[in-house]
């Protein structure tokens, strides 16, 4: 039985703009093609698939500081405070990447990633889950990030999805390499053809624009190993902006940065989007994707609905006394 | 008097017509740029280059390791430290064409680049 894509990622629930909140629901009646489905899943992953919530938030850059943007963590607080305020919390949070922004002060660094740390955790989530962005790891070999967080490629399966954490930032290049690459391929060994799989990342792992190092040199080498398997979706960040891009039938999903915006690669040059005061969380504001099926068994539908933050949204300890900051006497 | 034969002398005035004659171009190019690379920027910042000229390009860095990337011309280079890369491009097609830094040097390397204008 081949798992059909749509059936895989019912997007539902919220997307935050910060990030997009998933709702992974494949065909799991309870009879049907989705319980064979969820049998043989279970029997290659040790875990059947059932519907639940995840989100993806990105490019937190914690320690940035203006211009354009002054707000430091504002979004990111807000962020966090939104998703915990949720009536059914997602069970997993994926960071896709920059973190923290860098600094030459390794004392500094630590600071910020446990900054970084300290404000993810307000997420009371069952799961946080993160990966480098170039910022984090790039000008050591992602050595500190390590210490702090761990492994930067790991893989873990939830409730029948296989996740794959893919850093292609930690080689100063921006690349996998072979080592990770031989890597993903004897983790991917043990997956049935038809198994879910979300890979998150950092970079685009096709060439959305490489002119403003949008891209993955060895990007198609990834997507190859992923090429047997039907229902791959790739996650990223880095770009700071939403996008969404089917290549060779995947997805990869942009989510927006929660510190400043990058223009619409179409524009010919690579500049931050203007801070604005009246705005301060313009294009770091919310989408809502209200998703699901129509009726038992019907087709999916998808709802959007944007949100722009406002000011009474700045409401995070540190995010309030940062407004304050902001503003002028 | 040394004799040729017929065939052997068309071959020497073959090879000499080629020394007499500009050799190919992209084997050895007339103009040298030179490009120093410094956290976060290239110096200069702009240069204009002529379509089918080449052009051989000498680059430096003043502090650490740092890429110079343009996949439409073909360029694809590390900058280290302490020593001078160097590369040929002949540009086919007129345009601009932004090179980046594609080795992380730091906080404001998403932002290194500079241009090559193709007229």
């Amino acid at each position: 039985m081949i798992l059909d894509r749509r059936a895989f990622l019912r997007l539902a629930g919220v997307s935050l703009g910060a990030g997009a909140l998933y709702r992974a629901s494949p065909a799991l009646a309870a009879d049907g093609p989705g319980a064979a489905l969820g049998r043989r899943l279970a029997a290659a992953n040790g875990e059947a698939p059932a519907p639940f919530l995840f989100a993806q938030l990105s490019d937190t850059h914690v320690g940035f500081q203006g211009p354009p943007d002054p707000m430091g963590t504002a979004a990111f607080e807000r962020a966090a405070a939104v998703l915990d305020g949720l009536p059914a919390r997602p069970e997993l949070v994926l960071f896709t990447g920059d973190l923290t922004h860098d600094s030459e002060d390794q004392d500094e660094r630590v600071r910020r990633m446990r900054k970084f740390q300290e404000i993810a955790r307000r997420i009371r989530v069952p799961q946080l889950r993160m990966i480098p962005g170039e910022h984090d790891a790039g000008i050591d070999g992602g050595a500190l990030y390590r210490e702090i967080f761990g492994e930067t490629s790991y893989a873990f399966d939830h409730r029948g999805v296989h996740f794959v954490a893919l850093d292609n930032v930690s080689r100063a290049k921006p690349e996998v390499g072979a080592e990770r690459l031989a890597w993903l391929k004897q983790d991917l060994a043990r997956y049935a053809p038809t198994t879910p799989i979300v890979v998150f990342t950092h970079r685009p792992l096709f060439d959305l624009k490489p002119e403003w190092e949008w891209f993955t040199r060895d990007g198609d080498a990834v997507m190859n190993l992923l090429a047997p398997y039907e229902n791959v979706t790739v996650l990223y960040g880095h770009i700071h902006r939403e996008d969404i891009h089917t290549v060779a039938g995947v997805r990869h999903l942009a989510a927006r940065s929660l510190v400043f915006a990058f223009p619409d690669p179409a524009q010919p040059q690579k500049k931050p989007l203007p801070y604005d005061p009246d705005h301060p969380f313009k294009h770091l504001g919310l989408r809502l994707v209200h998703a699901g099926p129509e009726k038992p068994g019907g087709a999916v539908s998808l709802g959007l609905e944007e949100v722009e933050l406002t000011m009474r949204e700045h409401s995070g300890t540190e995010g309030l006394a940062q407004l304050l900051k902001a503003a002028p006497e | 008097m040394i004799r040729i034969a017929k065939p052997l002398q068309l071959l020497c005035a073959v090879a000499l017509c080629a020394l007499a004659t500009d050799r190919p171009r992209a084997e050895a190019p007339e103009r040298v740029i030179a490009i120093s690379a410094r956290r976060f920027q290239f110096t200069p910042s702009e240069v204009k280059l002529k379509k089918g000229e080449p052009v051989r390009i000498q680059l430096t860095s003043a502090d650490v390791t740092h890429g110079f990337f343009q996949r439409a011309l073909g360029i694809d280079a590390e900058i280290s430290p302490g020593k001078t890369t160097e590369l040929v491009v002949t540009p086919q097609e007129a345009g601009r064409f932004l090179v980046i830094c594609d080795h992380f040097c730091g906080s404001g390397h998403g932002g290194m680049n500079m241009t090559f204008v193709v007229e």
